[in-house]
This record gives C-alpha cells, sequence and structure tokens, in this order.
C-alpha cells in the first residue's frame, strides 16, 4: 500500500519522453517530404524513401506516436491528480506503453515497406490494427478505472474530453479498420466503394474531432488553468460545449467527399453539421482563452503560457477555416490544394504541437523533482521560432491553395483550360520554398526542445508525488 | 433516383437529421443561465481538484450563443432549399448532378459554335489555322503531354509526335482514328520460339536493319529466324505494318530504346502499348482539332 501514496508518474515520465522523441523524428520525416516536394529526386529513387511512403509515415508519427504518446502522458497525469488516486493499474498502464512504442515501431517498419492499407489516417495493416486493439482495451480500463476509484465526488472537466476520445476513438478504430485478411501483411475493407469512402472519412474526420480535438482540449482544460492560476472560465460553457462539440462531430465526415459519387444529401447533412459545430469548437478556444482574464499579465513573462494561449488562437482560428472550408462553393475552390494542408498544419502544429509543448514544458521539471525547466529562455526561443514557422508555413499553403484553385479552373475564351496541371506545379514552387522554411524553423524548435529537456532530465532525480488528498485541498 | 431501397430509410435519415439539429438549439435554450448584474461577481462551483483547480460559472457569451443560433436557422434554411432531408429534393431542386448538366450546356453554347465551325473543316486547314492551334496546343497539353511530354516529344515506351514515324500511320484522319478509338499495341513475347541463342541472334539482325553496330555471324543466322518469326507483322524488309501498328525495324526511332539489351528484351518479353480512346471523353470536335494540332507537328 506504499505505492498507493504516490501517484504512478513513472508512465508520464515514459510517456513524455517519447513525445518529445516522436515529435523530433515525425517532424523530420514532414521537413524531408517537404522538400521532396521541391526536389523529387532527393532520396535518389529509392523506393523505401519515396514520398507516397513517408508521407504516411509522417502523419502516423506526428498524429499517433508524438499526438498520442502526448495524450497518454497528459491524460495520465491528469486523471491521478484530478482524483486524487494513483492510477487503476500500473501494470496494465506499462503495458499501454511498450504496446503503443511497438505500434509505433512497427508503423515505422512497415510503412516504408509499403505495407498499407491505403485509407488515410488508418494505413496500418491489421496486425497492427489488432494490437491498437489491445491497448486501448488496456488504456481505457486504467483511466475509467481511475476515474472509478477517484476520492472527489465531481470529475474534472479535462476528464470529460479524454474519456469521451477515448471511447470515440475506440469505435472510430474497430468501425474504419474492419477488414477481411488475405495474409499476415494484406487485408481487404469490409466496405466497398463509396460506403468505404463515408466510413473512411467518418473514421478521419473525427480522428480530428476525438484524436486532435477533445483529447487535446483535456490537455488545455488542465494545463491552462493550471499555469495561469485561475479558475477555468465558465462551468456552464464547458458542459454545453462540451456536449455539442462531442455531438455534432460525428455528423461532419461528409464534407470529404463533396462533389464526389457520395449522394447530394449526405453532403449537404455533413456540411450543415460542419457550420453547427463552428460554435461549439469555439466554446473550447473561448473557455480557455477567458480564463486568462484578471492575468493576462503573465502572458508577457511565461512562455509556457504564450504556448498555451497562442495554441487555443490557432484552434480558434482552424476550428473557424474548417466550417468554411466545408461550405461546397468554397471546397469546390479549397479541396486537393495545399489549402487544405495549409488547414491542417494550422490545427497540427498550431493547435496539438502547441498545447503539447506547453504542457510538457509545465510536466516534466514536476516529474523530475524541479519547479522549471533548466532554461526558461529556451522555452521562449522555441515559443517564437515555432510560432513564426507555423506562420510562414500556413501563409504559404494558403497563397498555394488558393492560386492552385484559381488556376485549375481558370478557362481560355476559347473554352480550353488556361493553365495545364503541370504550369500549378510550377507556380506553387516558391510557396514550397517558404514552407519548408516554416516547416525547419519548427523543426529546430523542437530540437531547442530535446536540449532543454536533456538538461533538465539528466542526472535529475524521478520523483513521484504524494498523492493529494480531496480534503486537505478543500481545507 | 432515390438513393434509398424504401421509404423507411428516407424517413430514418429525415427525422433524425431535424431532431439533431432543434435538440441543438433546446438543449443551448435550455442550459441558458440568466445575465450576471451589472457589477456581480461569478461565482466558483464551490469544487477544487488537486490542490487549486476551480471553475468559475460565468454565463455562456451572447454572442456566442447567437453565433450558435445562426449557424442552427441557416442550416435548417438550408436543408429547406438543398437536398439533404433523406430523398426531399429541396425546394431549389439543385443537385450536383444538375449542376454539372448546367455547367456543360452552357458551356456547349458558349464554345459550341467555335468548335462546330473547326470540325466541318478539313483537318489540314484545321492545321494552318492559328487559334485553332493555339486550342489545340491547350488541349495537348492538358491531355496528351503527361505520356507523350510537353515538346512532343514521347518518353520511353510512349511515341514520338514531332517525327515522322508513325506506327499506325501519320495521315491526319488516322491520327484522329487513334485518338477517337485509342490503340492497343501488343508484340508478344518470342522467348519460346526463339530457343537457344535465337532471341540474340534475331536481335542482331534487327540491328543490322537500321545499321546499329551488330555481329555478322548472328545477323546471318538471325535473318533466317526473323522471316519466319517476325516478318509476320514487321514484314520480310522490316519496314513495319500500318494496319497492325507494328514499328517500322529500319530506321532509328525506338520506342523502347536502342542497342542490345533493349531489343532483346522486347523480343523476349514482348511489349504492351496502350494509348487510350478519348472520344467519349472530349468529344469528336475536340478530338478533330487535337488532330490538325498534332498533324501539324510533323508537318509544319
Amino acid at each position: 500500500m506504499q505505492q498507493e501514496t504516490t501517484y504512478n508518474y513513472r508512465i508520464v515520465r515514459q510517456f513524455s519522453i517519447m513525445t518529445v522523441v516522436w515529435g523530433v523524428v515525425g517532424m523530420l520525416v514532414g521537413v524531408i517530404i517537404a522538400a521532396q516536394l521541391m526536389f523529387p529526386d532527393l532520396t535518389y529513387g529509392i523506393s523505401w524513401l519515396s514520398y507516397g511512403r513517408l508521407r504516411p509515415l509522417h502523419t502516423n508519427a506526428v498524429i499517433f506516436a508524438f499526438g498520442g504518446s502526448a495524450l497518454f502522458a497528459t491524460s495520465y497525469y491528469v486523471v491521478q491528480r484530478t482524483c486524487h488516486t494513483r492510477l487503476f493499474s500500473d501494470k496494465l498502464a506499462a503495458f499501454t506503453f511498450w504496446g503503443w512504442q511497438a505500434v509505433i515501431v512497427l508503423a515505422a517498419v512497415t510503412l516504408p515497406l509499403g505495407i498499407t492499407t491505403s485509407k488515410e489516417y488508418a494505413e496500418l495493416e491489421w496486425p497492427i490494427d489488432v494490437l491498437i486493439t489491445l491497448v486501448w482495451v488496456a488504456y481505457a480500463v486504467v483511466f475509467f478505472g481511475t476515474l472509478v476509484k477517484r476520492r472527489v465526488s465531481h470529475i474534472y472537466v479535462a476528464n470529460w474530453f479524454f474519456g469521451a476520445f477515448i471511447l470515440t476513438v475506440a469505435l472510430l478504430h474497430l468501425v474504419n479498420s474492419a477488414a477481411i485478411p488475405v495474409s499476415f501483411w494484406k487485408s481487404y475493407s469490409a466496405y466497398a466503394g463509396v460506403q468505404d469512402a463515408m466510413v473512411q472519412w467518418w473514421y478521419g474526420h473525427n480522428a480530428v474531432g476525438f484524436f486532435l480535438t477533445a483529447g487535446f482540449l483535456g490537455i488545455m482544460y488542465y494545463f491552462v488553468p493550471k499555469q495561469a492560476e485561475r479558475p477555468v472560465f465558465s462551468y456552464r460553457l464547458s458542459v454545453v460545449h462540451f456536449w455539442a462539440l462531442i455531438f455534432t462531430y460525428m455528423w461532419a465526415g461528409p464534407h470529404h467527399l463533396h462533389y464526389t459519387a457520395l449522394p447530394d444529401w449526405a453532403q449537404s447533412i455533413g456540411m450543415v453539421f460542419s457550420l453547427i459545430l463552428l460554435a461549439p469548437s469555439w466554446g473550447g478556444m473561448i473557455n480557455g482563452i477567458m480564463t486568462l482574464s484578471g492575468a493576462w499579465h503573465k502572458l508577457r513573462t511565461d512562455p509556457i503560457l504564450k504556448f498555451l494561449i497562442v495554441s487555443l488562437s490557432f484552434y480558434g482560428m482552424s476550428t473557424f477555416e474548417g466550417p468554411m472550408m466545408s461550405i461546397k462553393t468554397v471546397n469546390s475552390l479549397s479541396h486537393y490544394t495545399d489549402w487544405t494542408i495549409g488547414h491542417v498544419h494550422s490545427g497540427a502544429l498550431g493547435w496539438v504541437a502547441f498545447i503539447s509543448i506547453g504542457a510538457l514544458y509545465y510536466m516534466i521539471p514536476r516529474l523530475f523533482g524541479k519547479t522549471q525547466m533548466y532554461s526558461v529562455r529556451l522555452i521562449t526561443t522555441h515559443f517564437w521560432i515555432a510560432t513564426l514557422g507555423v506562420v510562414l508555413y500556413i501563409a504559404a499553403m494558403w497563397i498555394a491553395g488558393v492560386m492552385q484553385g484559381l488556376m485549375w479552373r481558370a478557362v481560355n475564351p476559347d473554352g480550353t483550360l488556361t493553365y495545364t496541371f503541370v504550369e500549378s506545379v510550377k507556380a506553387t514552387f516558391p510557396f514550397y520554398t517558404i514552407r519548408l522554411l516554416g516547416g525547419l524553423m519548427f523543426f529546430s524548435g523542437m530540437l531547442i526542445m530535446v536540449y532543454n529537456v536533456w538538461k533538465t532530465v539528466v542526472g535529475a532525480k524521478a520523483v513521484d508525488a504524494p498523492v493529494v488528498s480531496p480534503a486537505a485541498a478543500h481545507a | 433516383m432515390s438513393d434509398f431501397t424504401n421509404d423507411f430509410w428516407n424517413w430514418y435519415i429525415s427525422v433524425i437529421t431535424v431532431v439533431s439539429i432543434l435538440a441543438c438549439a433546446v438543449f443551448l435554450w435550455k442550459l441558458t443561465t440568466r445575465k450576471l448584474a451589472p457589477g456581480e461577481k461569478p461565482g466558483t462551483m464551490g469544487h477544487v481538484w488537486d490542490e487549486d483547480l476551480q471553475e468559475f460559472n460565468n454565463p455562456l457569451p451572447n454572442w456566442w450563443r447567437w453565433l450558435f443560433y445562426i449557424t442552427i436557422v441557416f442550416s435548417l434554411g438550408y436543408l429547406a432549399l438543398y437536398p439533404g432531408l433523406g430523398s426531399f429534393d429541396g425546394t431549389l431542386k439543385w443537385s450536383s448532378t444538375g449542376q454539372y448538366e448546367k455547367e456543360m450546356a452552357a458551356a456547349e453554347d458558349n464554345f459550341g459554335p467555335l468548335f462546330a465551325k473547326y470540325a466541318a473543316m478539313d483537318i489540314r486547314e484545321v492545321a494552318a489555322d492559328p487559334a485553332a492551334r493555339r486550342i489545340g496546343e491547350n488541349l495537348y497539353l492538358n491531355y496528351c503531354a503527361q505520356c507523350h511530354a510537353s515538346d512532343a516529344r514521347g518518353s520511353r515506351g510512349f511515341p514520338n509526335l514531332a517525327d515522322n514515324a508513325w506506327q499506325y500511320g501519320g495521315e491526319p484522319e488516322t491520327i484522329k482514328a487513334t485518338l477517337l478509338n485509342g490503340r492497343n499495341g501488343i508484340m508478344p513475347p518470342m522467348a519460346a520460339a526463339l530457343p537457344g541463342e535465337g532471341v540474340k541472334d534475331v536481335a542482331h539482325y534487327v540491328m543490322s536493319l537500321s545499321g546499329m553496330t551488330h555481329d555478322n555471324l548472328r545477323k546471318t543466322r538471325g535473318a533466317e529466324l526473323f522471316q519466319t518469326n517476325c516478318a509476320v507483322c514487321h514484314g520480310a524488309d522490316g519496314t513495319g505494318n500500318k494496319m497492325l501498328g507494328a514499328p517500322n525495324l529500319t530506321d532509328d526511332a525506338w520506342l523502347y530504346g536502342r542497342g542490345e539489351s533493349t531489343i532483346i528484351e522486347t523480343i523476349t518479353q514482348g511489349r504492351n502499348g496502350v494509348m487510350p480512346a478519348w472520344g467519349e471523353f472530349l468529344g469528336d470536335d475536340k478530338v478533330h482539332i487535337l488532330s490538325a494540332y498534332v498533324w501539324s507537328l510533323s508537318n509544319q
């Protein structure tokens, strides 16, 4: 029972460190494929390193390895601390760590080998899918088990979001990955044709909604009030936007299939629910940013708070952009262009990565018995280089995307197309350069983080904090 | 045509969608609390987690609530105007197929007469018309350049259109037939028919036809094998057969590349060349102008 008096920080430390490692790996692959778009022969035609194979490696590495590890680390940290109890099971938690790392390594091997289901963000073949399922069930048991043995009656809002994320991702993964194996490394989807496409984008958009949004809102709801040392702005708002968000996200998938074989009615419903999603999404942004009211001055001096609050600005921006892009008329211009790439990265870099980085800078010193990182100045440097990087990246992709959309639809007076496809590629080249520069800046920020984390962690003693008694908290 | 196999699904979709949207509005309405009085401070919920985590209970921001309501009203309006509720077409009777057909019809009205004018002219005349040439070039760059390259000099497996070597013939009408209906060029694999050194011997004979350096002994042996195995398509003198698309082997135009090893590969494994049919996609009028442009590349 001695153990029961401390939080399980070991698992949080493991996932936190791997978040940084996978962040560097995933973003490095991103930088390589960004360069490949400028110099197609960059990797000497080696098939394992070709764009088509590295691109899914990049998306899987940043979403599931970097983002996933960040979610495991923070949710384990938050659920213990806000339930005032140690994790439900240390052994199962350890299994989720080693299992999830195994999934990542398997992905890093199979994807370059060309082993893929070809479903975006669900490329991993069925044996890996089975492993993911096992890990996820263990995760759910640990998380909800901890909630059950909580020592406070009310469940803190961050846990609602983590819980919704865990349950929904389980559902999404099981339904979309349903497949008929024909060999150990080859399977066919259980669905065919447009049904397959619809299931895929029901999954794809909810991977954004629940993995990359709900989960990270869970991070936001703990670390923003903690770092700002202010109460959350509105409990009422958190209730309304939580239920509205998880309810409406489920419907939005069809906007990925505008002007395709998907029936018109399904496209329309996807579009209107994407628009309804605007306010519920912004509820999270408002609640986060307004939490800072009365403490705005802290933003000037505290780089961790800068990361957290700027992440919310990017979140607000991309959740405004998303509904706009779901409008059919806008979509007919933006679809298939680099605008989509810009949109995704304002979410992935600006929101997901920023909030994770902020949370890590908060947690890591505490996990190693310190009060702050080795260098606060380096956090500030990281913040500025990363911010500039994101801004360059998304501005370049906006311009490139709108330009491509306009070039593709331009028609001569004789009815022929004004530009060939390759002309639009040529015109995009300067923007690819700016994007690569932005990506390199963001990547450099991660290297600064590695150094800072290294200096903080090496030689430090791993400390498991004692469980805080809720009674004492109320006193 | 309805997307639904029976009326149940039509109602299923419609009812769930409308109820869900209205439920959002009702939920928002029910959970709205009174505004704070001027000067009133929001209270906390009275819960504390993890030493200092608390929650104020500020009311929902008004502008945010209105934003939410506006999107709901817009959605209901949109679903009244456009298809969305099951098999209900929407009062505007819009459909993506309808939009496509309308845009295509408008384009036909706009550009149809111009293309019809050229369609009535002889391909040679069209080729001499600068405006038609520009149209042809644009069509070429969009639909043909991917394989035949933007300078029309082709690439491995894709014929050079700017020289005078034609597999199926370079007459304007033949070019048009090629574009309309496509071609399937098949060179069968000959390894089984040419055992031992046969393939290599034939290769040397073929090399001799266009004056490449070759082995004389092999050439002599290959010449006999050529007559029994290859001449049916490529002709006794190796000049090819345009009816079959069998290439002329005596010129220096090589679809898959020159040199001993490539020719041996071609004879051993055979080749499959596919020119897709463009008639259905582009229509006769555009293919007419495109044919003139392609013909002009080697007849300027």
